[in-house]
């Protein structure tokens, strides 16, 4: 142990891998790599921020300054193009690139590509479900055998007198729910996409952006949304869901690992999680299928890393199925790689592997674009509040700032 | 405490030295004072005027950080952007009800600390200032924290405690309304900070000399009277440099409100808008120009103070 700590790695080179915090997975990971890897190099893991925000913020300014101490990196997708349009991302070798998307989940591919390249390596990937009581759901009525929409949730909730929960705090979380209806709905958040900030044609004000104000609005005013909706994360929505009145939310799969652990600390009754049932994303019209948000980390490797090679390298050791399946089935971060959701290991850890596996062949990734945190931290001013959205000026007021900070003539 | 030194009333000058020249004792002492103060001057330079410059420079440029190659001058279009932009005015005014908020009543219960404190027991005094200024030795994050947990309904006891006041139940949402978040906000900086202002309050207290008192005491002068015509105008000079200090410091609110709502619900502070153009959005020019024009603000209130209401800073210090 002293070792590690010394500089003595006699001319190991050492790799270092800024990781999101988890579960202590990725550190884990890490020193199985290194064991892996024979001495040919190590991997040490830099714990970032909580928030993927603040993530990007450390990263960007450092590599802005050509930080060589920055090998590994792993990224939220949504800022991925930003990286990449900056020069940040090491390009991923040819033969590399074959591999690490072998069996891997489109929206992860979708996720880790900028200009139609291949720019960072699919890592584990997640999605929203739709998660109900069983006992609600079946005291309501509603057959969840088969896609409910809106605003069937919304009714019996209200039938029913218990929560919907959404994310609706003036955070990421808000347009990651915003884009899963507008996506839904057939729409996208930016119609054309571009790399000149002032060629991007918004979607806001088209027939599915309307109809996604609409149902964002049905849902905040529904009353079913908990009382502290404004400020909703997905830890709001899970504690609630946890709760006496709970009813339906969605959420990402790991309310389901965080209801197993307070069982197993005694602070739930195991007929709480037995009453939790799971299904894919809602639909906003009624027989078109959902786009369920896509979330998750891939790798990007640091453009003046000075071992690039060997940190692409790690990073397929790094997405190895066994290490996906291990990532998962300990912290609860669904798999990139398909054959992992076949593990019977993971099976009985995750019931719902299935689902996930359906939701994330569903699911529709977060506008990709090198000013993301414009256009998401734009979209949360403007449809912040939910419960005061109007589908009849909203979208055209968003579309009007969002453009004007797009072109600098605003401040965000 | 007992012992009184009153200000001098006038400085007097040299006059063994003839006029117009400097004594060689005179421009050695100068020359040690330049030789003492010269590191710290250069290191204040090198921390705080260079960061200035660069950003008064690069306040002029159309500069983001992923995209150096496209940086191009563009003159004073920044701060045209800025002044006409509503959301500028809006984090001004809230930025200047946090600090008058604040800084008036914290003035009003510092100064009650700052009586208890001279007033207490001599054996307890001690353990009470410390417990007066725990609050000030907590990280302005964990405060802020501390109070938002407090104030959530998932997480907060308040809405439980409170909940026979009217207007506040169960379901109160207080970060969910921009008064109601920014009464929060300013509940714990007030919480936070009047320890600070009441230790100034306490040197200034400690300044007023007792004959005065006494006499005004002898003359038959209440509690009241003694108060409002011997101690408040002893302790001017200590009562600006306080509110001085806690307006420059109040103006520049950032953390609890980074903590609390992350600037929803319009309760984002001017420091907050250039947090957001530098380093989220990574518009150095835009950035810059908002960091410059809320040093400029602060410069204001700085000679508003000190040129307006007369604040010396020496004599509070005691070199009068």
């Amino acid at each position: 142990m002293l070792a590690a700590c010394g500089s003595d790695g006699g001319g190991v080179p050492t790799l270092t891998w800024y990781t999101n915090p988890d579960s202590g997975g990725q550190a884990e990971i890490a020193a199985r790599c290194t064991e892996a890897a024979g001495g040919r190099y190590r991997i040490t893991t830099s714990v970032l921020p909580r928030q993927a925000g603040e993530q990007r913020e450390q990263l960007i300014r450092r590599l802005a300054a050509n930080d060589d101490s920055i090998d590994i990196m792993s990224l939220d997708p949504p800022f991925i193009p930003e990286f990449a349009q900056a020069g940040f991302l090491a390009p991923v070798p040819e033969d590399v690139a074959q591999r690490v998307t072998e069996d891997v989940v489109e929206s992860a591919i979708e996720g880790s590509t900028w200009d139609d390249e291949l720019v960072a390596v699919p890592w584990w990937a997640n999605t929203q479900l739709l998660w109900y009581r069983k006992s609600v759901a079946e005291a309501a009525g509603l057959d969840m055998t088969q896609p409910v929409t809106w605003d069937q949730l919304i009714t019996a909730a209200q039938d029913q007198g218990k929560l919907l929960g959404v994310q609706g705090a003036r955070a990421e979380s808000l347009t990651v729910w915003f884009n899963a209806l507008i996506e839904s709905a057939g729409g996208s958040i930016i119609a054309e996409n571009s790399t000149d900030p002032d060629g991007i044609v918004l979607g806001l004000t088209s027939d599915a952006g309307i109809r996604a104000t609409e149902v964002m609005r049905d849902v905040s005013r529904s009353g079913q949304a908990g009382a502290a909706l404004s400020t909703a994360t997905e830890d709001t929505t899970a504690t609630g869901f946890e709760g006496p009145d709970a009813g339906f939310q969605v959420n990402y799969p790991f309310v389901w690992g965080r209801a197993l652990a307070a069982v197993e600390a005694g602070t739930m009754e195991q007929s709480v999680p037995d009453d939790f049932g799971w299904a894919l994303y809602p639909q906003v019209d009624e027989g078109t299928e959902s786009a369920p948000p896509y979330g998750g980390i891939n790798l990007g490797i640091g453009a003046f890393s000075q071992h690039v090679d060997l940190a692409y390298e790690a990073t397929e050791c790094i997405t190895t199925t066994e290490n996906q399946a291990y990532y998962m089935t300990t912290n609860g971060n669904p798999a990139s790689d398909v054959a992992v959701y076949d593990d019977p290991e993971v099976q009985k850890v995750f019931p719902m592997a299935d689902t996930i596996l359906q939701s994330l062949d569903q699911a529709a990734p977060r506008p990709q674009t090198p000013y993301y945190s414009e256009v998401s931290g734009g979209l949360q001013r403007e449809y912040h509040p939910t419960s005061s959205v109007d589908p009849d000026s909203t979208p055209q007021r968003a579309t009007d700032f969002i453009t004007a900070v797009l072109k600098k003539e605003q401040l965000l | 405490m007992s012992t009184t030194t009153l200000p001098p009333t006038e400085k007097s000058a040299p006059v063994s030295a003839p006029k117009g020249t400097t004594s060689d004792r005179a421009r050695s002492e100068r020359k040690l004072g330049w030789l003492l103060a010269g590191p710290a001057l250069l290191v204040m330079l090198l921390v705080t005027a260079y960061p200035i410059l660069q950003a008064v420079y690069d306040s002029l440029f159309d500069y983001r950080l992923t995209d150096p190659e496209n940086r191009a001058f563009n003159g004073l279009s920044n701060y045209l952007v800025i002044l006409t932009d509503s959301t500028w005015w809006i984090s001004i005014g809230v930025t200047v009800f946090i600090t008058v908020v604040t800084v008036a009543v914290e003035l009003v219960l510092g100064f009650a600390l700052a009586f208890v404190m001279a007033k207490a027991l001599s054996s307890i005094r001690p353990v009470l200032r410390a417990a007066i200024l725990i609050p000030y030795a907590v990280i302005t994050v964990v405060s802020a924290f501390a109070w938002k947990f407090a104030f959530a309904i998932d997480t907060g006891f308040v809405n439980k405690w409170f909940g026979w006041l009217p207007g506040i139940s169960g379901d109160t949402d207080w970060f969910g309304g921009q008064w109601s978040a920014l009464f929060v906000v300013c509940v714990a900086e007030i919480w936070k900070t009047t320890p600070f202002i009441s230790l100034l309050l306490l040197a200034g207290l400690a300044q007023v000399p007792e004959v005065l008192q006494e006499a005004a005491k002898v003359d038959g002068a209440t509690w009241w009277q003694r108060l409002r015509k011997v101690t408040l105008p002893n302790m001017k000079a200590a009562i600006m440099v306080a509110v001085l200090f806690r307006t420059l410091d109040a103006f520049r609110v950032f953390d609890s409100i980074f903590v609390m709502t992350a600037g929803a619900n319009r309760t984002e502070s001017v420091s907050f808008l250039a947090y957001r153009q530098t380093i989220s959005r990574l518009e150095i020019g835009l950035g810059s120009a908002v960091s410059v024009l809320l040093f400029l603000v602060v410069v204001g209130i700085a000679a508003l103070f000190i040129k307006g209401f007369k604040v010396d800073l020496a004599q509070a210090r005691g070199e009068g």
